[in-house]
This record gives structure tokens, sequence and C-alpha cells, in this order.
């Protein structure tokens, strides 16, 4: 025993050191390492369509998913920001288009811009998206799909049943949703567990109550969160609260969306990804349900879209470039958006690829106001997005407006001096 | 202490790899964390400006770690006495020679092999309370059996009364059922070490069961008791997981607890210093908690 106990410990620790110095060897493949979390559904359809053309185009590039499974992508981003810091980045991530990729890498200088992908095809992609995805004059992310955040989908049954009509404006809203809540429908789904689902319908009184251009000013700091319009947008937003399912806190987005299916809720206020499970479930467009722009938002294109940039330190560059460029084309655009149920932010893709509410999204696309979706990464960054979540969590409780519009004012007072 | 000094060489050796490992992985990262709470790090790369206090300013003000705090405090008094008083119990049954007692000790043992998780989930689904005429979960039973009177929101009323929030109750239970049968574990074993003589002496004297309970064997279960709660407490103070699947944060905060807090600040909302602020505080608890109770068990070791 006496002489076994130091070889053995010694082994240990040289075992540890090989597998230390061994790991430290990086073979240079052909590879192409993307991150993203579409990992299931039509998404990774999508994905799996356009990956098939990259492959047809560079044959012998391996191409590699790091996909970390997970809903709007938490578990992969506490992944990637290990490899980021830790100086071994993917060779292109997926990231919401907006303030999620800026304010947390752009601004750390970790991105390199990537105008040379747009040369020559700048005018296919609306001046809002670009606005959207660029800092300082150059552009960071190549922006695959586009996702409307407002919209409003509704049970066609429910409203021709009780002969109502689809409310245009918040006022018309309380109406109909008066009369509904007499006849014993709750008016509005919401499915809130994890809050964000209340934030987006926060959103979008907000684009109704300002105005874009107001709505717009609210994340550079020209519209002030203490305004009487936000505070008016407040209010209102606590009394729609007064007109949802009591257990909103208890579903997710997909089981309100069911709810209004089943016609215990009339309406529900969320993105357009909510037709893709409309569809799953075998209901028909313009017959089971139907969707309008959220009130009082018409002429706003509320966005959020998943983009891919070009992390600085990619091991291999020059096929990251390659996927970049696929990912702009219209071929790759096409391939994937069909799939995922998003429009593209080209807005030179085939309208016959696409469905009839994506038809009209496509058209709406291209003639509205183009604005960012703050639950969704788009319009400010995540740090400010948490606070901002934290404060609706405690509104949609205790419906306190002047304490939510202080909460508000602190967030937007530490995000925007930074 | 050593025989020879060879021996101690060969001891040190071995002991050494695991002793780096902790000083680094363990003692190492306390500090390198608590550094990071007087910074000012706000997005995903690190920025080390000194801030001091700054961030615990921020954590102590907020209406949220308020909540989780009287939260974590509440969730302790009840998982802690739920457990205790029923672990007890069910160990005093099952001691009395119950026939199928090793079946008995397995099935309420069996939750332990679970993980929180999977408790999480499934907790949920059972206390998921539906909607109003179409209950789900325990609202499903108690319509389908005429009681429909005390259908309830569960863990999504954003009910509170000084401070404790009635969303809590389910989780409460959830974390109880999983581990009252460790505390009943813990005292079977206990109860085992008595030695008979002892109740026999107890008898002889004339004294009632209630009684031999009460003055003999209560006592002689006091370190066991202590044990317990110890692990407990520590379980309770850190618990992330169970409350994650089973609840989030809740209606209005309900069942936030400081470790999702911090969760969802450092990871979701990159604002590390905060987050590492909220774990030197929920470190600080433990500590107060622990270190009396290993100074207790040090002096006693040395007598």
């Amino acid at each position: 025993m006496k002489k076994v106990l130091p070889v053995f410990s010694l082994t240990a620790v040289l075992a540890v050191v090989l597998i230390a110095l061994t790991s430290c060897g990086k073979t240079a493949e052909n590879k192409l390492e993307i991150f993203t979390w579409w990992t299931a559904g039509g998404e990774a359809d999508g994905l799996q369509a356009m990956v098939q053309v990259f492959s047809n185009e560079n044959p012998g590039i391996e191409f590699v998913n790091a996909a970390v499974a997970g809903g709007a992508g938490q578990n992969a981003k506490a992944v990637l920001a290990t490899r980021m810091q830790g100086g071994n980045p993917p060779d292109s991530f997926q990231v919401h288009a907006g303030h999620e990729l800026i304010d947390s890498w752009v601004v750390a200088g970790k991105m390199e811009p990537i105008d040379f992908i747009f040369t020559n095809q700048m005018d296919k992609f609306p001046k809002g998206v670009l606005d959207i995805i660029s800092y300082k004059g150059h552009i960071f992310s190549v922006p695959v799909d586009i996702h409307r955040a407002n919209v409003m989908w509704y049970n066609k049954k429910v409203f021709a049943e009780n002969k109502l009509k689809v409310p245009a404006t918040w006022d018309e809203f309380f109406a109909v949703a008066d009369k509904l809540k007499a006849k014993g429908i709750a008016p509005l789904a919401i499915g809130d567990n994890g809050i964000w689902a209340s934030t987006m319908v926060f959103e979008t009184v907000l684009i109704a109550k300002l105005g874009p251009d107001g709505y717009r000013g609210l994340w550079t700091g020209q519209t002030a969160w203490d305004s009487d319009g936000v505070k008016d947008a407040i209010k209102t937003f606590v009394k729609v609260l007064g007109y949802i399912n009591d257990n909103h806190n208890a579903l997710s987005w997909d089981q309100a969306a069911q709810l209004v299916a089943d016609g215990k809720c009339a309406m529900t206020i969320m993105g357009d990804w909510a037709e893709g499970y409309f569809t799953s479930k075998g209901l028909k467009p313009n017959v089971d349900y139907g969707w309008a722009i959220a009130p009082g938002n018409k002429g706003s294109y509320e966005m959020l879209s998943d983009s891919f940039g070009l992390p600085i330190g990619a091991a291999h560059r020059a096929n990251a470039i390659k996927w970049l460029q696929l990912c702009a084309s219209k071929e790759g655009q096409e391939a994937f958006n069909p799939k995922k149920g998003s429009i593209s932010s080209r807005n030179d893709c085939n309208r016959s690829l696409f469905d009839i509410y994506l038809q009209s999204a496509m058209d709406d696309f291209n003639k509205d106001n183009i604005l960012p979706s703050l639950a969704h990464g788009a319009a400010a960054s995540e740090s400010w997005l948490t606070m901002c979540n934290d404060v609706m969590t405690l509104l949609v409780t205790d419906k306190d407006v002047e304490k939510a519009d202080a909460g508000f004012v602190d967030a937007a007072k530490k995000s925007l001096k930074m | 202490m050593f025989r020879s000094k060879k021996e101690f060489t060969a001891a040190f050796l071995s002991l050494l790899p695991t002793f780096i490992a902790i000083l680094i992985f363990v003692y190492g990262f306390i500090l390198w964390t608590i550094r990071v709470s007087f910074s000012a790090w706000v997005g995903v790369m690190p920025n080390f400006t000194f801030t001091w206090f700054s961030n615990y300013a921020d954590i102590f003000t907020s209406e949220r770690f308020q909540i989780d705090l009287w939260n974590t405090f509440f969730f302790t008094i009840f998982f802690l006495s739920i457990c205790v008083a029923g672990g007890l119990l069910l160990a005093i049954f099952l001691d009395r020679k119950l026939k199928g007692k090793s079946l008995f000790r397995n099935i309420f043992l069996f939750p332990m092999a679970v993980s929180f998780v999977v408790t999480g989930v499934a907790w949920r689904w059972i206390f998921n309370p539906g909607m109003a005429g179409s209950p789900t979960g325990i609202n499903l039973i108690l319509s389908q059996t005429g009681l429909s009177g005390l259908e309830w929101g569960w863990f999504t009323q954003p009910a509170q009364f000084l401070h404790f929030h009635v969303a809590l109750i389910p989780v409460v239970i959830a974390a109880a059922w999983q581990l009252t049968g460790y505390t009943m574990a813990m005292y079977l074993a206990g109860l085992s070490g008595i030695p008979l003589e002892i109740k026999e002496a107890a008898r002889m004297d004339g004294a009632s069961e209630i009684q031999i309970y009460r003055r003999v064997i209560l006592p002689m279960l006091a370190p066991i008791t202590l044990s317990v709660l110890i692990i407990l407490v520590h379980i309770s103070l850190k618990i992330f997981d169970l409350v994650y699947t089973m609840t989030g944060s809740g209606p209005g905060f309900a069942t936030d607890v400081p470790g999702i807090n911090m969760f969802e600040k450092t990871f979701r909302g990159n604002r590390y210093g905060e987050g590492a602020a909220i774990s030197v505080v929920m470190f600080i608890l433990m500590a107060l908690i622990i270190i009396p109770y290993l100074l207790h068990s040090l002096r006693r070791e040395k007598k």
C-alpha cells in the first residue's frame, strides 16, 4: 500500500496533464461550425433545406451545427457567451437582429462588419431592416427571416356567431371585449408564463399610443418614459388585463393560442409564429382563424428577426462568409422561410412559395413603418429587456401604474447612459 | 500522527490534487465572484471597474429581491417543519414493527431518487389549475368529487398575506414530498440506534408510551434533527431547479427565489455584477447557518 499511493496519484496527475495537452492541438479541417437553436419543427426543416443548398454549392465543406435546444435560445446564449469570452467563437451564430447582437457583441468589439455581403444588393432590403442591423454606419448581421410581432389572431366563428367586428383600435377593442365578456368568453388570451407574452401585448399598446416615431424614440432616449403617452399606455394595458383568461400565468403562448382555437377565448396578440401553430393543428386560415393588425398598430410593422454575424477570430472565416452570402441570397431565404413560417428580409422573393397570411405580411412589410420589437431583442439590450420584464411581472399582478412607470424610467436611465 | 516521513509524503501527495482543485474551483471562484459583485460588469464582456456596493444597493432596493428574501424565509420555515414533523412521524410509525415495513420505507424514500426537475414538472401538471369550466389536475379531482368550492389558482394565485405568497404552498408541498422520505430515513436510523434497554428501563419506571417518546427518544434524536435541519436549510436557501421547472418566477414574483433571480440577472440580462451580488448574499446566508454547525461539530470531535 505504501508504494501504491504515490504511484497512483502521480498517474492521475499525468493523465490530467495529458488530456489537457491533447485537447490543445487544433486541427484545421474544412468545416463550417454554425451555432443555432433551430432544432425542432419548421425551423429545423428550414435550416436543413438551407444546409442542403449550402452543401450543393460547396461540396467538401463539413457543416457542423453546434445547436443547443431550448425555446428562445436561453441555453444557447449562455453557451455562446462562454465560448465568445473564452476566445473560441463558432464560425457564425444565430442571434436576434438589433440590440441583442449590437449591445452584446458589436459594442464589445467581437464582431466583424459585413457591409461587403450587401454590396450591390442594398436595394433588396428595406431601410428599416438595415437600420436595425447597423451600428455606426456598418452592417453587422444578415437577417435570414422576418417575423411580425404585432398581429392579433382571432377565432372567426366566435366573431361571426356574436356578430362582432374585429377591433381596429383599443377603444373598439374594449367595446367588443365587453360584449364577449357578457357572453362568458374571455376576450383576449395571454399565455405569459415567463412574462414575455405580456411584454409583447404592452409593446403593441405603446405603438398604438405613441405612434411609430414616438415608440422608436423610447429606445434612443428621444421619447421620455415618464411622458403622458407612456402612462396612458400603461393604464390602457392595465385595463386590457381585465379582459384576459384568469390562468394566463400558468400558460405558454401556444396554450393561449389553443384557447382561441377552441373558442374559449376570442383573440390573442402574438407574433406570427402563432400561424404555424394554428396550421399544425389542422385549422384553416380565414376559415377557422383570422388575423388583423394589433389594435391601433395599422401602418406599423413591428419586427424581429433571426440573423447571422461574423465573429472576429472565426476558425473558418472563408466558409463563414460563404454561409452569410447564402443567408442573404434569394435562394437561401426562399429555401428557409416557407418552412419556418416567416417572410424573407429580401423584397424580391417568390410570393407563390408563401401561404396566404405570409403574402399579406409581405405586402405590409414593403410599405409599413418598420419598428423593432422589445421582447425579442431588436429594440433594446438584453439587460434593458430583463429590467422591463421585471417591471411587467409586478405590473401584471399589482396593476400599479405609477410604480411601473417609475420602474421603466429607472430601466431606461440605467440602459441609455451606457 | 504519521509513523514515518514516507507515509506523510504519500498522504500529502495523494491529497494534493484534490486540495489544489478545491482551492481553485471552490475558494478561488468564491473570491472571484465577490470581486465581480463589486464591479460594474453589465454586458457579456467582463468589466472590472470598481463600483463598491452599488450592485448591493441596487438589489436590496429592488422589489423583486425583497420578495425573494421573504419567499425564501417562508419557504424555509414551512418546508422544514413539514419535512421534520412528517419524517419523524413516519419513522415512529415504521419503527413500531409494522407489517410491510420495508415496503413502506422504500415507497416513502423513493421520491428522493427523482431529480428536482422531474418533481417540478410532475407537480406543475398536478397543480396546474386549468380554466373556469375546464379544470385540470387537482382542480379536476375537486370538481369531479363535488368539492368545486375548493378549486383555486394554486401557484397562479398572486394573493399574499403579510409577505407570504399563497402561491408558494404548492411548491412547499412538492419539495416536502421529495424530502420527507429522506428525513424519515435519517430518523429511522436514529431510532434503531437507541438501545432497547433504555426504553425498557423507562417502561419499568412506569413511563407511558407518550412520555417515553417525549422525554427519552426525542432528546436522543436531537443530533439527528440538527443534521436534518442543516441539510434541509441548505437545500432550501439555494433551491432553484424545482421552482424553476415548476412555477418559474410566478405571478408578481410570488414564487421567485434568489437563485432564479440570480440566474436571470446574470445569464439573461447580462448583469453580471448584480448577479454576483445576489450569489454573495446567498453565500453569506448559507455561511451564517453552516459555519456555527461546523464549529460545533469540530468542537465535538476534539472532545
